[in-house]
Parts: structure tokens; C-alpha cells; sequence
């Protein structure tokens, strides 16, 4: 396993296992985020990838049965510490979903100031918050002019990096982003690789994704997921992404990334 | 032959077509639910003529009074007054308490089925429901006269000491019973079982992601839930409150045991030992009526029709104009 660890450690799991009832479906899951980094979770279909990007914001709890063992440290301290409140946990740690997730009822505008409002939080520039969170979506230039229109008149690009906007208006340290371009076309796709980038300059980044190409674009750091048949999931290497790629040590990581299985 | 195009000196009759069922089942088919459907309309229009030919004489001999007047005397044949406005007035003032009183309580239980009980949990509770919506009225009615009256009737003596002050919750007789505010309970009780499973069913058909996206943004389940989910199920939930509405309106029995009907306007004193209900003065007065107070009776029964239509129809408006966002 080829570790190569850049930058601070920011965001660490430990040992993280996962249980849904009675099925494991990850094993010991060690992985050092370093800080203003992108980190890219790769690996076939099942292997567990979003479960465990759930983890790290304490969204998995919120299922039904889930089960969880090991740490998440967050600047070393634990999010899983019983006096941790998840709510502040999830503040600090956004997410961005698969599918774009725009509240339906609300216009473009309070999306973005959604996460103040549903967290009881105040600001006193609303609207130079507003302004900046759109602009670091790269999407403030589309609906400057029409911010007080539905979401949902937004396509399908747009309502993914309005959600973006959404996350980024929380200032969170941590930004979790599960297959962010897999509903969208080729240049939204695009356009949110460079918001990606530009955006781990002031944050940390950990992207799931199936497109080999993009993990080779946007992520720094790579880890290669693989649950083997009737096993528990789990990573079999981690490390720079130009190396997982190229030059990578297991040969299942080999396999996968050259398209071999998965 | 060739297959290229000659120039055709005319150009092709356009040819109707049409989405007809062709199989004898479908045409079978096709028959019953047009027939089924043009009964109901049928239905509902005789109904209507029926009510508004009886109910004519009433309304020739009272004019506008009917509705406005507070005055019910049949003992002269001669000079027979029939008014029904403290009537009309008392359902809508119960039917809004019943929807106040109701309505927290159906979401209440709606979410707690559809977000926080276990599998079993939401069985019973549904199932617990389902019993309730199936409870006859009258059954409500007994139980309302006998258990639930001197209860209300104590939280309204309560309410009177604390609160009395305000007008609402006056009471001069110093008698709490039979008051809009116990109708109001009981209307309550009887809309409950709707509003909850129209509520789950749309809370349930609700996307998960939303609700996940409002949590990943710090957001807790209370200010989830009324910032996201009821939001968004809104136009569905306001459905079901519309339904109950319907009911609560036209809710006859239940009401006619727990509420003191007098035709004097109570306007808003909730607590006080009178109130009206269309529904229940029609069943109150039916029995021992002649025909001139019949077909008072059958003009009552066409004003509460018109008032349920009216009351819906500003409701739905007042949706309508709530969600923009829905015209997309
Ligand atoms: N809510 C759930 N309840 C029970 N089991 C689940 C649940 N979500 C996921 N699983 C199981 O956990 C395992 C990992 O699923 P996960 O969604 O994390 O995979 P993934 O790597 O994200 O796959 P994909 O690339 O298809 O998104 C799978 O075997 C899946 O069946
Ligand atoms: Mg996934």
C-alpha cells in the first residue's frame, strides 16, 4: 500500500467498520484526507464507497440498522464523541449528493441561504454571502439576474452546482461530494471539475466517483475500494492519485483502474 | 417497382384518426367507466334539482333573511320564520376549531408513522388510525356526551380562569358544556383519521434526498420538517385538510350530541353554553316538521352544499396563490 500523505492531516478515519443489521460492509477503513486536498474514493459498484462517505459526516446514522465502529477525527478531535453534536458535525463537514437536490419550493436565492435558515443560524450580509457562495460555484454569472426564480427553472447542471452554493454558504472545512456530475452532460461535468479545484484551496475535498478520467483530473490523492465477494469492503490502496494510476502496487487496483473488472 | 417518390398531383387526404378501443373488451371496458362516470354526474345533479325544487317555497317565503336572519318560529302556520345564520355561522366556527385542533394532531401522527416509529410501531399506530376513521359517528357522539363532555368542559373552565380576559374564551352562563369548543373536539376527533393518512401517503411518496439534503446542511428534524417537508408536501397535506374540512362541514350526529344549538349568532365565545351546526339543526328539526319546515330544512341542506363548495374553492385558491412554485 502506497501512502503518501501532503499537506496537514485534516480530516483521519480509523479503523471505520460499517454494518447494515447484520451485514458488514466495511473493514477497517484507515484513511488520512490531507488538508486542501482533493481526495478521490474509486472502486466497482457496491463496494461501499458512499457508505463510507457517509460516515464522515454522520449522515450513515440516519439509516435504519446502521452500525459503525472506529473514529473520524476532525482536527483530531472525534465526530462519533458522544458530546459531539452531529448537527454541528454536518456544519462543518458539507455534502454534495448524486443526484442535484434543490428544495423544490424554494427559489434559487434562499437555496442558497437554505442551510442558515434550517440550522437556525443568522448572517449579517446575507447578500454578500449569497453573492460569494455563487460565486464559488462558478454559477453567480447564470442567475445574478434571476435569483428570485424557482430552483427547479435551473437544468440539471445548474441545479448541482446551485447545490454546491448551498453546501459552500456554511463555510464548511470539509466539503463530501458523492458522483456530483454522474446525472449531468459533459461540460457541466466540466465546470464543476474546475469548481472542485478551485475550491480545494480553501477546503478539503473527498469525491466519489466512477469516471477514471475524472479522478485523474480533479483528485490529488486517490483510494481504490474493493469489497471481494461475500467480504466486507475496504481499501486496498490509497495514495497519489498519478501513482494509483500509474504506477499502482496491488494488482486488483491495476485491474480496476486499466478497466479489467468492476 | 421503384420506391421513388412520384410527383403526386394532389396532396393526401388528411385521415382522422382516433385513440378508439378496437377490441370488444377495451370497447366493454370503455362503456362501464363511461357509464359509471356519467351516473355519479347524473347522480349529484338530481340531487341537486330534488333539493333546490323543495327547497324553493322556503326561500320564496323568507328571502334573504334565510340566510342572515336568527329567528326559527313554526308554531304560527300563518307567519312561519325560518333563519338559519347562527346555524351557518356555528358550522363554520366549529369546522375551524375542529381544523385548528385537528390538523397539528394528524401531522403530528402523520410523521411520527412515517418518520420516527419502528416497522411496528407504524403498524399499530396506522392500524389504531384506520379504527378511528371507521368509528361510526354516532359512537363519537356517545362518547363525546358521556366521557368527553365533563372533561372539555373542566380545560374550558381552566381556560376561562386563566384566560378569560379574552373575549374568546368568555363565558357568562357559567355552564362550559355543549359549547363550539367540545364540538369542536369532537369535529377534531372525526377529521383526524383523513388528514393523517393523506398526510403519511404524501410524506412517504416524499424524495429522501431532500430530507437528507436539509440535514447534511445542519438543519434538525424540526426545522426540517417545517421548512422542507412541510413545504413541500404542502399542496397534497392541504388536500387532506380539505377533505376534513368537507367532513367537518357536513358532520351531522356527533355534533348533535355534544352541542347546544340556539339561534342566536355566537360569534366567537367558544366556551360558552351555545353554537350552530347546519347539519345537526336539519337532523334536530327533522322528525316532528310540516312541509313548510321541510322544505326550510332541504334550503339548509342546499346552503351548507353551497358553503362546503365555496369554502374549498377559496381554499384551493388560497393554495394556489401559496405556491408559486408549483405552476412549473
Ligand atoms: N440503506 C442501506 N441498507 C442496507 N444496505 C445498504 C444500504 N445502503 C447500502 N447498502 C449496502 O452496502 C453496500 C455498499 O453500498 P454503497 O452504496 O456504499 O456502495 P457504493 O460503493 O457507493 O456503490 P455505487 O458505486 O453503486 O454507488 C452494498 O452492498 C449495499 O447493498
Ligand atoms: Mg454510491
Amino acid at each position: 500500500m502506497s501512502t503518501r500523505i501532503t499537506g496537514t492531516s485534516h480530516l483521519k478515519s480509523e479503523n471505520v467498520n460499517v454494518w447494515f443489521g447484520e451485514r458488514h460492509v466495511l473493514k477497517d477503513v484507515n484513511i488520512t484526507f490531507p488538508a486542501n486536498q482533493v481526495t478521490a474514493l474509486i472502486g466497482p459498484s457496491g463496494c461501499g464507497k458512499s457508505t463510507f462517505l457517509r460516515t464522515l459526516n454522520r449522515m450513515h446514522e440516519l439509516i435504519p440498522g446502521a452500525g459503525f465502529a472506529g473514529k473520524i477525527l476532525l482536527d483530531g478531535t472525534d465526530i462519533y464523541d458522544p458530546q459531539m453534536d452531529p448537527v454541528n458535525v454536518r456544519l462543518n463537514i458539507g455534502m454534495v449528493f448524486q443526484k442535484p437536490n434543490p428544495f423544490p419550493t424554494m427559489s434559487i436565492k434562499d437555496n442558497v441561504l437554505s442551510g442558515l435558515r434550517l440550522s437556525g443560524r443568522k448572517t449579517d450580509d446575507a447578500s454578500g454571502l449569497l453573492e460569494s457562495s455563487l460565486r464559488r460555484a462558478s454559477i453567480w454569472n447564470e442567475v445574478k439576474d434571476r435569483l428570485g426564480d424557482a430552483a427547479l427553472s435551473l437544468s440539471g447542471g445548474q441545479q448541482q452546482r446551485l447545490c454546491i452554493a448551498r453546501a459552500l454558504a456554511m463555510n464548511p472545512e470539509v466539503l463530501l461530494m458523492d458522483e456530483p456530475c454522474s446525472a449531468l452532460d459533459p461540460g457541466s461535468t466540466r465546470r464543476i471539475e474546475e469548481t472542485i479545484v478551485e475550491l480545494s484551496e480553501s477546503m478539503t475535498i473527498v469525491i466519489v466517483t466512477h469516471n477514471m478520467q475524472q479522478a485523474q483530473r480533479v483528485a490529488d490523492e486517490t483510494a481504490f475500494f474493493l469489497a471481494e465477494d461475500g467480504n466486507p469492503g475496504g481499501v486496498v490502496e490509497f495514495g497519489n492519485t498519478e501513482d494509483v494510476f500509474n504506477r499502482p502496487v496491488d494488482g486488483r487496483t491495476n485491474d480496476y483502474v486499466n478497466g479489467h473488472f468492476g | 417497382m421503384s420506391t421513388s417518390s412520384e410527383p403526386t398531383s394532389h396532396s393526401p387526404v388528411r385521415r382522422t384518426l382516433k385513440a378508439k378501443p378496437f377490441s370488444r373488451a377495451d370497447r366493454m371496458f370503455f362503456g362501464v367507466a363511461r357509464s359509471a362516470s356519467y351516473f355519479s354526474v347524473i347522480l349529484i345533479a338530481l340531487i341537486l334539482v330534488f333539493l333546490f325544487i323543495r327547497a324553493t317555497p322556503a326561500f320564496q317565503s323568507q328571502g334573504i333573511g334565510f340566510i342572515f336572519g336568527s329567528n326559527w318560529n313554526t308554531s304560527n302556520p300563518h307567519h312561519i320564520v325560518m333563519q338559519i345564520g347562527p346555524m351557518i355561522w356555528g358550522s363554520l366556527l366549529i369546522s375551524v376549531l375542529g381544523i385548528i385542533l385537528g390538523v397539528p394532531m394528524a401531522l403530528s401522527t402523520a410523521y411520527f408513522i412515517e418518520f420516527m416509529a419502528g416497522k411496528t410501531m407504524a403498524r399499530v399506530a396506522t392500524l389504531v388510525v384506520d379504527l378511528l376513521a371507521a368509528m361510526p359517528s354516532v359512537v363519537i357522539g356517545l362518547w363525546g356526551l358521556v366521557v368527553f363532555t365533563p372533561v372539555a368542559s373542566h380545560w374550558a373552565e381552566l381556560l376561562h380562569k386563566a384566560l378569560g380576559f379574552i373575549p374568546i374564551f368568555a363565558n357568562t352562563s357559567g355552564n362550559f358544556s355543549a359549547s363550539p369548543f367540545i364540538a369542536g373536539w369532537i369535529v377534531a376527533v372525526m377529521i383526524v383519521p383523513i388528514i393523517t393518512s393523506i398526510s403519511r401517503e404524501i410524506f412517504s411518496q416524499m424524495d429522501r434526498e431532500l430530507i437528507n439534503a436539509s440535514l447534511a446542511l445542519g438543519g434538525s428534524r424540526s426545522s426540517t420538517f417545517f421548512k422542507v417537508v412541510l413545504p413541500t408536501a404542502s399542496g397534497g397535506v392541504v388536500g387532506g385538510v380539505l377533505l376534513g374540512l368537507g367532513r367537518a362541514l357536513g358532520e351531522t350526529v356527533a355534533i348533535y350530541f355534544v352541542l347546544n344549538l340556539i339561534f342566536k349568532v355566537n360569534w366567537f365565545n367558544i366556551i360558552e353554553n351555545q353554537g350552530g351546526s347546519v347539519a345537526s339543526m336539519i337532523l334536530s328539526k327533522f322528525g316532528e316538521a310540516s312541509d313548510a319546515e321541510i322544505s326550510g330544512l332541504m334550503a339548509a341542506g342546499l346552503v351548507l352544499f353551497v358553503v362546503t363548495l365555496v369554502v374549498n374553492w377559496i381554499a384551493a385558491y388560497i393554495v394556489n396563490k401559496a405556491q408559486p412554485w408549483r405552476k412549473l
